[in-house]
């Protein structure tokens, strides 16, 4: 899995960026800039899927202690920010000539950016809160509450004014993705961005493996050389 | 049960032997209402309109040093490590402080919600205390839960908002447009926001009840 994953996600994207500046349509009323729907859906979808990683992973962190399940949330929360962050620097490139404002309170901007404050606040709770072993404890607290949070907020941001379009499910006066190769490229670049989500959720754990490790190893030397002292 | 009445008891006396938390927090509270309102600069035509937000603006920032606050008395002299090494089941501490949150923010908020109703020229006081009650007990759910845990990490005063904050979004909204239903028409209107606030009430009570123990285990 290891081997196969890097290269796997290097044949994806280049697919994924054939597919989208080659051979898709460029759409009738938005032109060029349509383009870049295929990059913002999919790191959504991504983002998406990394903050239930976290969701699952803490859950059986509090159920067993297992500190794989802690590596991953950890992993699963650093890689969802990291889409959720694409999502919102893609989005505005994209309103900017379509709505003539880079950004609005509608129901689904809401939604993204206060997900990307809750996962945040957890990378802030991870990296500032203290070092001690409790706090894998907390943030696997935080990981659960934020998962119940998003239908809440989902809800919420109904109530708010809204303008986003919904391609696919066609409705707000979405039409759906008529032409097969524009389906072709969002589902091809869904599956490049996941696979490149897969091979860093996979370089974080085993990074934060190799750094527990490495302490352990720390202290065994200290306490050897406390016995030879 | 019992062990978190006494708990509540305890919390109550603490406040009422030195009312400094609630009196601090009053103060700040009318302060925001004031600066909140101010920045606006309505007119009085538009004041009522502003009602809602500054409302709810001012509860959530207050709210949140209120909590704070009860966790960092705890902290003093370990009467935290105290409360724990009692043989009390973690629920009915969380039950306990949730409690006294309740208490405390309600009347905190008895004296507030008035008062935004005479700066922005609308009658609060009457049409809210069922909508008051529902946002307390969400608000004090999650906040007790984060409260303890803010308490017990390092950069704490600065923790409790960031973590709080983003998660307290749906009750904002949902209590801003319920706040906004009310006084435009009665409850017909207030369907959706109430909802959400009855939802994150039944999600956070629970949530915050199973998670407690989790954050206080040592």
């Amino acid at each position: 899995m290891r081997r196969v994953l890097p290269p796997l996600t290097g044949l994806a994207m280049l697919a994924a960026l054939v597919l989208v500046f080659l051979l898709v349509p460029t759409e009738a009323d938005m032109g060029i800039v349509q383009r870049i729907f295929y990059f913002h859906v999919s790191s959504a979808w991504v983002a998406f899927l990394g903050f239930f990683l976290v969701a699952g992973a803490s859950a059986v962190y509090l159920w067993n202690g297992a500190p794989t399940a802690d590596r991953l949330a950890y992993a699963g929360a650093e890689v969802g920010v990291l889409f959720c962050t694409l999502v919102l620097v893609t989005g505005p490139i994209w309103a900017r000539p379509i709505w003539g404002v880079w950004w609005t309170w509608d129901p689904r901007l809401t939604m993204t950016v206060v997900l990307w404050a809750i996962y945040s606040s957890y990378l802030m709770l991870r990296a500032f809160g203290g070092g001690d072993a409790a706090i894998a404890r907390y943030a696997a607290v935080l990981g659960i509450v934020g998962v119940l949070d998003i239908p809440l907020i989902v809800v919420s941001v109904r109530l708010l004014r809204g303008i986003h379009p919904a391609v696919i499910t066609r409705t707000q006066g979405g039409t759906g993705l008529a032409d097969p190769w524009m389906r072709a490229g969002l589902l091809v670049s869904a599956l490049a961005l996941i696979l490149l989500a897969a091979w860093l959720v996979d370089l974080r754990v085993r990074g934060a493996q190799l750094e527990d490790e490495v302490a352990a190893l720390r202290r065994e030397m200290d306490a050897r050389r406390g016995e030879v002292a | 049960m019992r062990d978190a009445l006494a708990i509540l008891a305890k919390d109550l006396r603490i406040e009422w032997r030195t009312r400094e938390g609630i009196s601090s927090v009053f103060v700040l509270g009318v302060l925001l209402v004031v600066v909140l309102t101010m920045a606006h600069d309505p007119s009085p035509e538009t004041a009522p309109t502003l009602a809602p937000g500054v409302l709810w603006a001012a509860f959530v920032l207050t709210g949140m040093l209120g909590v704070q606050r009860g966790f960092l008395l705890e902290r003093e002299n370990d009467c935290l490590a105290g409360l724990l090494g009692a043989p009390v089941d973690p629920a009915a501490i969380y039950a306990g402080k949730l409690a006294a949150n309740v208490v405390l923010l309600a009347v905190m908020q008895a004296v507030v919600v008035p008062l935004v109703g005479l700066f922005l020229h609308v009658d609060l006081a009457a049409r809210l205390p069922a909508l008051l009650l529902v946002c307390l007990l969400g608000f004090a759910s999650l906040a007790t839960l984060f409260g303890a845990l803010a308490a017990r990490v390092r950069a704490r005063e600065v923790m409790l908002p960031l973590l709080l904050l983003p998660l307290l979004v749906p009750l904002l909204i949902g209590a801003v447009q319920a706040t906004r239903a009310v006084l435009v028409g009665g409850l017909a209107g207030a369907s959706g926001g109430l909802g959400v606030l009855a939802a994150f009430d039944v999600i956070f009570g629970v949530a915050g009840w199973l998670l407690f123990a989790y954050v206080v285990r040592d």
